[in-house]
C-alpha cells in the first residue's frame, strides 16, 4: 500500500466518524424504546435497557453458589435446621444488614462462612459497605428459593405486547392474571375477545387501519378526476383554480376542525368513521390533484392525441391511458396520505374520540410518573411498526412524492 | 396545453371536477368561514366576544378574543416560543440536513445511513414523544437513571437533569427542538440531497482543477446552485413549525415555558371557543406570507414549462 494511499483512507476517517456517529444517536433513542418493550416491568424500574445484554445486575444465583451452597445446598435444604426454602426462615433475615449481622456470629465455634474471600469481607469492619451490596444478591436469591421474595425476571418477555393489545393495567401481567385466575374485576374474560377490549391496542391498531384505508383511497379517486382535468381538458378559471390549489396545501388543520366537528355533531355523525374519512379527504385533496396533475401534465401529449384519434372520448382516456400510466406518482401519493392519517392524533381526537386510533390510544398511557414504560414503549412500538414497514418497503415512492413538492398541512 | 383534437362539451370538464370541489368547499373554504366568524363569538359561540368584556378592563369589543390572543401572557409566550422555533430551530435542522447530504454522498454505505436519518419521518409524533420522553426521563426517586441522557450524567458523576421540567424554560424548549429536529433531518436531507445531485459535476471539476478546496466548492458553487432548494426546504419546515403541536402535547402540554400557538388552540377547543378560533385565525395568518411565496413560486415555474 503506498503511502499516498494511505493517507487517503487516514484522511477519512474523521468522515466516517461523524456520520456513524449521528447514525448511532439517531438510532439509540428508537432502540431503547424497542428493547424495553421486552423487559418486565421491574426490570425496567430497576435498570437501564442497555444493560440487557450484560449479565443482570445482581448476579444473585452465582453469589449465593460461593457463600452458602456448600452447606446448605443449591436448592437450600442442606442444613435441617436452618432450611433456607422455608419463608419463615427466610422472612427474618429480608433486611441484608441483619443477613450480615447472622454471617458474622460463629456456628458451633466454626465461621459461619466458608469461602475464604467472603470470610475476610464479612469479618472486615471498614468493608461493609461492599459486604452488603454482595449481600443484596444472596437476599434476593434467598426470596426466589422460599418463593416469597421479589426476584427480577431480566430476561426478556412478550408480555408487555400482550398486556398493551388487551389493553391490561393491573400490577402484573394479563396472562398472570388469567393464569390464577384474577382477571382484574371481571373486565377480561382470557379469550380471544379480549383484543376487543376498548381500552387496547389491538381494537385501536383496528380503528386506525378502519380510518386509514378508506382515507387514503378516496382523496386518490377524487384527485386523479378532477387532475385529469386540470391536466387535459380546457375550462375557465383553470389556472387561478389551480393556483388556489396550491395555497390551500398549507391552511393549518387548526382552522377547520371545530366548524366540522359542530356540523358533524348537527348531523349525527360524531365519532363515525365516515366523517373522519370525509375529512381526510377533504385536506389530502389539494396536495394530491396537485401531485397528480403535475404528473399528468408532464406525460407526453403524442399519446393522448393518438389514443382521441382511435376514436376513444375522455372516460376511455382517462381509465385505459392517464390512470395506468401514473400509477408510480398514485403510489407516492397513497404512502404520504398513508402515513399522515396513520399517524394524525388531532383529527382524530376531535373527530373520533369513541374510536380512539392507536396514537390517541398511546396518550392515555402515558403516566406522568413514568411507572408505566414497560408497557407504553410497547404500545408505541405496536403504532409504529406498520408506517415502518410501509416507509422501508416503498422509500422510492415515498422520496418521489416528497421531492415533487411535499407541502402538506 | 390541453390538445385541441379531442372535442369536449363545457360540461364534461365540471364533471370531473365535481365531487373534488364540493369536498374542498365544504372541508377547507366553508370551515376557514366559519371560523373567522367564530373568533369574533364568545365561549359557545352564542353571544358576540365583547360579552366577555371586564368593565374597567381593556375591550376590544367584538374582538375580545384577539386582544385575549395578542396580549395573555401565556398566548405571548406561545408566540415567542413559536418564534424561537423557527429562528433558531429550523436553520439548526436544515443546515444538519444539509451536512448530512454532502457528507453521506462521500460513503459506501450512503443507502444505509440515509434510510436511518429519515426513518423518523415515518413514524408519529406521539411515537417520537414517547421514544424521547424516555430518553429525557429524570428518575426523582431512589432507582437508578433508566433514562440515557441522565445515566450518562450520572455515570460520569455528574447530577441528573429535568429535561423537560427544568426551572429554566430555554433547556425544555431545547429538549422538544432536539426531537424536532430528530424527526425532520431527513426530510430536509432528501430533498437537498436531490438538489445536490443535480449540480453538474463539470463545474464542480472545473473548480477543483483552479485550485479551489472542497470547502470554497461547496460554499462558492454548490450552495448558490442549490439556494433555491434550501429556500423551499426553509419555508416548509417553517409552516411544520408554526402548527406545531403534536410534539408538545404529548411531550410537556405547554407547561414550564414550552406553551405552543397550536397547543393553546387546542387547549380551549372545548371551554372557549372563541378564543380558539381566534388563536387558529392568529395561525393562518403568520402562514398567509408563505402561501402567497408558494403560489407565486408556482407561477414562475408554470411559465418555464
Amino acid at each position: 500500500m503506498s503511502a499516498e494511499h494511505l493517507k487517503r483512507i487516514l484522511g477519512r476517517i474523521p468522515l466516517h466518524v461523524v456520520i456513524i456517529s449521528m447514525v448511532v444517536i439517531w438510532l439509540v433513542p428508537t432502540l431503547g424504546v424497542f428493547v424495553t418493550s421486552f423487559r418486565s416491568r421491574e426490570a425496567v424500574r430497576t435498570s437501564g435497557w442497555w444493560t440487557v445484554l450484560s449479565k443482570p445486575p445482581v448476579p444473585s444465583q452465582q453469589e449465593y453458589a460461593t457463600a452458602c451452597a456448600s452447606c446448605h445446598g443449591a436448592d437450600g435444604k442442606g442444613v435441617a435446621a436452618a432450611d433456607l426454602s422455608d419463608p419463615e426462615v427466610v422472612g427474618e433475615y429480608t433486611r441484608t444488614n441483619r443477613l450480615l449481622q447472622m454471617l458474622r456470629q460463629e456456628i458451633d465455634g466454626q465461621p459461619h462462612v466458608d469461602d475464604p474471600e467472603w470470610h475476610d469481607l464479612i469479618q472486615d469492619q471498614s468493608r461493609t459497605k461492599e459486604a452488603l451490596e454482595k449481600l443484596t444478591a444472596v437476599s434476593q436469591h434467598l426470596g426466589t428459593l422460599s418463593g416469597g421474595g421479589q426476584a427480577v425476571d431480566y430476561g426478556l418477555t412478550t408480555a408487555n405486547w400482550v398486556d398493551a393489545l388487551v389493553g391490561y393495567k393491573g400490577t402484573t401481567t394479563y396472562q398472570q392474571d388469567c393464569a390464577t385466575g384474577v382477571s382484574e374485576s371481571g373486565k377480561f374474560k382470557c379469550d380471544a375477545s379480549d383484543l376487543l377490549n376498548p381500552e387496547g391496542m389491538a381494537r385501536a391498531f383496528l380503528n386506525s387501519l378502519l380510518v386509514t384505508v378508506p382515507a387514503t383511497l378516496l382523496p386518490i379517486l377524487f384527485a386523479a378526476f378532477a387532475a385529469y382535468a386540470f391536466a387535459w381538458l380546457d375550462f375557465r378559471g383553470r389556472t387561478w383554480m389551480f393556483a388556489l390549489l396550491v395555497g390551500l396545501q398549507i391552511v393549518p388543520l387548526q382552522m377547520t376542525l371545530v366548524p366540522i366537528a359542530k356540523l358533524y355533531s348537527r348531523l349525527g355523525l360524531e365519532s363515525s368513521f365516515f366523517g373522519i374519512w370525509l375529512f381526510h379527504t377533504g385536506f389530502g385533496l389539494p396536495y394530491a390533484i396537485y401531485l397528480l396533475r403535475n404528473f399528468l401534465g408532464g406525460l407526453p401529449q403524442d399519446l393522448f392525441e393518438s389514443i382521441y384519434l382511435d376514436g376513444a372520448n375522455h372516460w376511455t382516456a382517462f381509465w385505459r391511458l392517464a390512470l395506468p400510466l401514473s400509477v408510480p406518482a398514485i403510489a407516492s401519493l397513497g404512502i404520504f396520505q398513508f402515513l399522515w392519517v396513520w399517524n394524525d392524533l388531532l383529527v382524530a381526537i376531535i373527530l373520533l374520540p369513541g374510536n380512539p386510533v392507536l396514537t390517541y390510544q398511546i396518550t392515555n398511557l402515558i403516566d406522568p410518573r413514568g411507572g408505566n414504560w414497560h408497557l407504553l414503549t410497547a404500545a408505541a412500538f405496536l403504532s409504529m411498526a406498520i408506517p415502518m414497514l410501509v416507509f422501508l418497503v416503498f422509500q422510492r415512492y415515498f422520496v418521489r412524492g416528497l421531492l415533487a413538492g411535499a407541502v402538506k398541512g | 396545453m390541453a390538445p385541441r383534437i379531442m372535442k369536449q362539451g363545457t360540461l364534461t370538464p365540471w364533471l370531473y371536477l365535481l365531487a373534488a370541489l364540493i369536498i374542498m368547499l365544504l372541508f377547507i373554504v366553508y370551515p376557514t368561514i366559519r371560523t373567522v366568524a367564530l373568533s369574533l363569538r364568545d365561549k359557545t359561540g352564542a353571544q358576540s366576544a365583547s360579552v366577555d368584556c371586564e368593565p374597567g378592563e381593556p375591550c376590544w369589543g367584538a374582538f375580545e378574543n384577539y386582544r385575549y390572543a395578542l396580549t395573555n401572557p401565556e398566548m405571548l409566550q406561545a408566540l415567542r416560543n413559536n418564534a424561537l422555533w423557527i429562528l433558531l430551530m429550523v436553520p439548526g435542522t436544515v443546515g444538519a440536513g444539509l451536512m448530512f447530504a454532502v457528507l453521506t454522498d462521500r460513503v459506501r454505505y450512503e443507502r444505509l445511513a440515509k434510510t436511518i436519518i429519515f426513518l423518523p419521518m415515518a413514524i408519529s409524533f406521539v411515537g417520537a414523544g414517547v421514544i424521547w420522553k424516555f430518553v429525557y426521563y429524570l428518575e426523582t426517586g431512589e432507582g437508578p437513571q433508566i433514562g440515557v441522557l441522565n445515566a450518562i450524567i450520572t455515570g460520569l458523576g455528574g447530577q441528573p437533569v429535568a429535561w423537560l421540567t427544568n426551572s429554566n424554560w430555554i433547556v425544555n424548549n431545547v429538549s422538544l427542538w432536539i426531537v424536532g429536529s430528530w424527526l425532520w433531518a431527513g426530510f430536509c436531507m432528501t430533498i437537498l440531497s436531490a438538489a445536490l445531485r443535480a449540480v453538474p459535476t463539470e463545474i464542480l471539476e472545473a473548480s477543483r482543477v483552479d485550485g479551489a478546496n472542497e470547502w470554497q466548492v461547496f460554499w462558492r458553487i454548490m450552495f448558490p446552485l442549490i439556494m433555491p432548494t434550501v429556500t423551499v426546504v426553509t419555508t416548509t419546515m417553517i409552516i411544520n413549525i408554526l402548527k406545531i403541536f403534536d410534539i408538545v402535547f404529548v411531550m410537556t402540554n405547554g407547561l414550564n415555558g414550552t406553551e405552543v400557538i397550536a397547543n393553546r388552540m387546542f387547549k380551549f377547543i372545548v371551554t372557549n371557543q372563541g378564543r380558539s378560533m381566534a388563536i387558529a385565525v392568529l395561525l393562518i395568518t403568520l402562514t398567509i406570507p408563505i402561501m402567497i411565496y408558494n403560489v407565486r413560486r408556482f407561477r414562475q415555474q408554470e411559465e418555464m414549462r
